[in-house]
């Protein structure tokens, strides 16, 4: 009874309540996906599971059984940087930094989504293939992800450099 | 939150089984459900994890589109059928919560969420007919300008949440059902229950019944659908109203419509009026504007909602123009 975390084999909780945040902060110590609102309506909290972006605070643990998660301490280290974590610092992509480890999750499982084909809330044409990262549609797929700091122009300056094969 | 037994079932009689027991709830995604037992309005027992049930979004010999009750909301959206015959389900998908959300959730789960009116919420301190019947409702006094304009009782002006069910309410989705007593189907418009004076009841669905899957029937002019959503953000909040609306037209006349309104009742409100009307008549902005009249007829809005009947009149005449527009 276990899941993969960043690579490393960690057993499922006893108790049925643990979220996959608290596993991750309070069990293992990964302390970069952080609680926010715990309700679901922040982002700080986001994590990839089998690569596809999720709210770790609504997940029990319980069910991510034989899954693979990444938090952004499986991204980059320092020293070995995420290319969008140092594109982050180069855009001035936070100020206080509480939301910085999920909007850099969310925007790697952002890309992943756009390049499958999955449409937005601004995707014009819902027939087409290939889906262009263009500002709109980013801001909008970024939307699970406030930051209270006002830091969203860096934010979206990151994404668009490092992500720019995809962004118009 | 209160401490529970976690269960995982492996096929729909698995659950049926497992979630036949008392005080026992089916576990999708966990997006609502999780978050109503943090505040401890919801307090099962038991539950039992049905996300590895059938997923699957296949099309069947006469058309239809059948969804497995566990597939995420993402993954309908972006699935080719959906995408290209029902526009409008896509549409409101993607209009609904986040993209985190919408990769956690799943169809059967988005189906059951609960209202988000806030002194269903506030187990402290509001009174709730919805968390305990005969104790009062004081969103009807209070602070409503999210609230139902139609269909709505003395006990509950709450709404119904979802986008996506808006969108399959004006599709004649089908949902299938598994229970103790069988299985049985049933149209989604016949699933969701309006407050009367029991809006502890939100859906008719019978105990330890379980959704399996969604049925979605051909609809020839689908393609010509869309999904329009008003709120107060321009992402990530609920809708004020919704309209969800497919149009066809022949020779300047409406053949054929569906239309559903979201934001404004306790449950996908199809609008039957508007549709009546309009089958057979030209497809013009005086007669989209007057069968949105006729729809909205009954509204009786609230103290702080009364925007709303406006907004959900302009918004069906705007949808069904933009439709009959895409077609002159």
């Amino acid at each position: 009874m276990s899941m993969t975390v960043n690579g490393a084999a960690v057993s499922l909780p006893e108790d049925a309540r643990v979220s996959l945040l608290d596993l991750l902060r309070e069990h293992q110590r990964l302390t970069g996906a952080k609680k926010g609102c715990n309700q679901g309506a922040c982002g700080a909290c986001t994590v990839l599971v089998d690569g596809e972006r999720i709210l770790s605070c609504l997940a029990l643990a319980v069910q991510y059984e034989g899954r693979s998660i990444t938090t952004i301490e499986g991204l980059g280290n320092p020293g070995s940087l995420h290319p969008l974590q140092q594109a982050f610092i180069e855009h001035d992509g936070f100020q206080c930094g509480y939301c910085t480890s999920g909007q850099i999750c969310s925007a790697v499982g952002m890309v992943a989504e756009v390049r499958r084909g999955v449409p937005s809330h601004v995707t014009a044409d819902l027939t087409a293939d290939e889906i262009a990262l263009d500002m709109d549609e980013l801001r909008e797929r970024m939307s699970g992800n406030l930051c209270r700091c006002g830091a969203y122009n860096g934010i979206v300056a990151a994404i668009a450099e490092t992500f720019g094969e995809a962004v118009e | 939150m209160r401490s529970f037994a976690y269960s995982r079932a492996i096929d729909a009689a698995d659950a049926v089984r497992r979630g036949s027991a008392p005080a026992t709830k089916y576990l999708g995604g966990g997006t609502n459900l999780v978050d109503l037992m943090r505040e401890t309005i919801e307090r099962p027992a038991s539950l039992v994890d049905v996300t590895q049930l059938s997923r699957d979004i296949a099309e069947q010999a006469d058309g239809s589109l059948l969804i497995g009750a566990a597939a995420r909301n993402t993954a309908v959206a972006e699935h080719r059928l959906v995408r290209t015959r029902y526009p409008m389900l896509a549409r409101a998908i993607a209009s609904g919560a986040s993209a985190q959300i919408r990769n956690m959730a799943t169809v059967g789960g988005n189906l059951l969420q609960r209202t988000r009116c806030t002194y269903f919420y506030d187990d402290d301190g509001s009174r709730c007919n919805k968390r305990h019947l005969g104790q009062g409702c004081d969103a009807i006094g209070g602070f409503n300008r999210m609230h139902a304009i139609l269909g709505a009782s003395e006990a509950c002006v709450a709404v119904h949440p979802s986008d996506m069910c808006v969108a399959l309410a004006a599709s004649d989705a089908v949902v299938l059902l598994s229970g103790p007593a069988g299985e049985r189907r049933l149209k989604l418009t016949d699933l969701h229950r309006l407050p009367d004076d029991r809006p502890d009841l939100e859906t008719v669905l019978e105990p330890g019944e379980l959704i399996t899957a969604i049925e979605l029937p051909p609809l020839p002019f689908g393609a010509r659908s869309t999904y329009r959503k008003i709120r107060d953000r321009a992402s990530y909040a609920f809708a004020l109203v919704s309209v969800a609306a497919a149009l066809e037209i022949e020779d300047g006349a409406v053949k054929d419509v569906r239309i559903a309104l979201g934001g404004v009742a306790h449950k996908p409100w199809r609008a039957w009026r508007a549709e009546a009307l309009l089958r057979g008549r030209p497809a013009t902005e005086v007669a989209f504007m007057a069968a949105a009249d006729a729809e909205l007829a009954d509204a009786r809005p609230l103290k702080n909602n009364g925007f709303k009947v406006e907004l959900a009149r302009r918004s069906i005449a705007a949808v069904l123009g933009e439709l009959a527009g895409e077609q002159a």
